[in-house]
């Protein structure tokens, strides 16, 4: 299980535009970078991040070689009820990680 | 007579040179197969980025689109796009109404001194997007480490 690192408010007022920063540690290898035996390293990037409030799909993000390692991503969603945001990630070599978050909305 | 010709077969050289929108402009190119031949238009969209970027392994970014962020009027994608990295794409962010505010923040690779462009396609359908200029000192390693 790689780390992440996830900035979630835990609470906030109904309609609140809220600021979520997650980021994961990951080497996101670009697939274009020669290793120490001068042949190219085989890409492994984290391809696709999510975010899901209560289940539902608030904010996705598709990811390429030129996210920087130990990807990090900032947005916004509304608070609408009290529940649970769930990350996940999904990326090469069969990597998926999710993590979740309380939030109470009052 | 000679001269002439020269003359005549230099202008002809000049006029058949191909539109600079095919080849010599890999960045536009990416931008409208991404907008899937809609008209894109800059305006509404701000690409933050540093101007002189230090280390072109970590260069935050933020793109902010203009929009009301409601049910009836929101954006729904926004995408960034280099001119001179081995990939054009460098990321997609999918949003919609429940997002509130129209701002993502990420932190992306440069592998040299080249243009930016954040696109972001609206519920109207219409595309939007600003182009930035950087000047990169420090590499992303696209070959190697850069010392020998």
């Amino acid at each position: 299980m790689a780390r992440t690192l996830l900035n979630v408010p835990k609470t906030a007022r109904k309609g609140e535009v809220i600021e979520i920063r997650a980021l994961i540690a990951h080497p996101m290898e670009t697939g274009f970078r020669p290793g120490a035996d001068g042949k190219v390293q085989p890409r492994d990037i984290i391809r696709r991040f999510a975010c899901r409030y209560n289940g539902e799909q608030v904010f996705a993000a598709e990811l390429f070689s030129a996210i920087s390692a130990n990807p990090y991503v900032a947005f916004h969603t509304l608070a609408t009820e009290t529940g649970t945001l769930e990350f996940e990630w999904q990326g090469d070599n069969g990597f998926a990680q999710t993590e979740r978050a309380p939030i109470t909305v009052t | 007579m000679k001269r002439r010709v020269v003359i005549a077969l230099a202008a002809g050289a000049v006029l058949a040179r191909p539109a600079p929108a095919q080849e010599g402009d890999p960045l536009g190119a990416a931008v409208s197969a991404y907008a899937q031949g809609a008209a894109v238009r800059p305006g509404r969209v701000k690409l933050q980025i540093d101007q002189l970027v230090d280390n072109g392994n970590v260069v935050p970014v933020s793109v902010s689109v203009e929009s009301p962020m409601t049910a009836a009027d929101h954006v729904t994608a926004i995408a960034i796009y280099n001119e001179r990295n081995p990939q054009r794409e460098v990321a997609k962010f999918t949003l919609g109404p429940r997002a509130g505010k129209a701002l993502v923040s990420t932190r992306i690779r440069l592998a040299t001194s080249q243009k930016l462009t954040a696109v972001a396609r609206l519920s109207d359908g219409s595309y939007w997007s600003d182009t930035v200029s950087v000047v990169v000192a420090l590499a992303a390693c696209i070959e190697g480490d850069g010392i020998p």
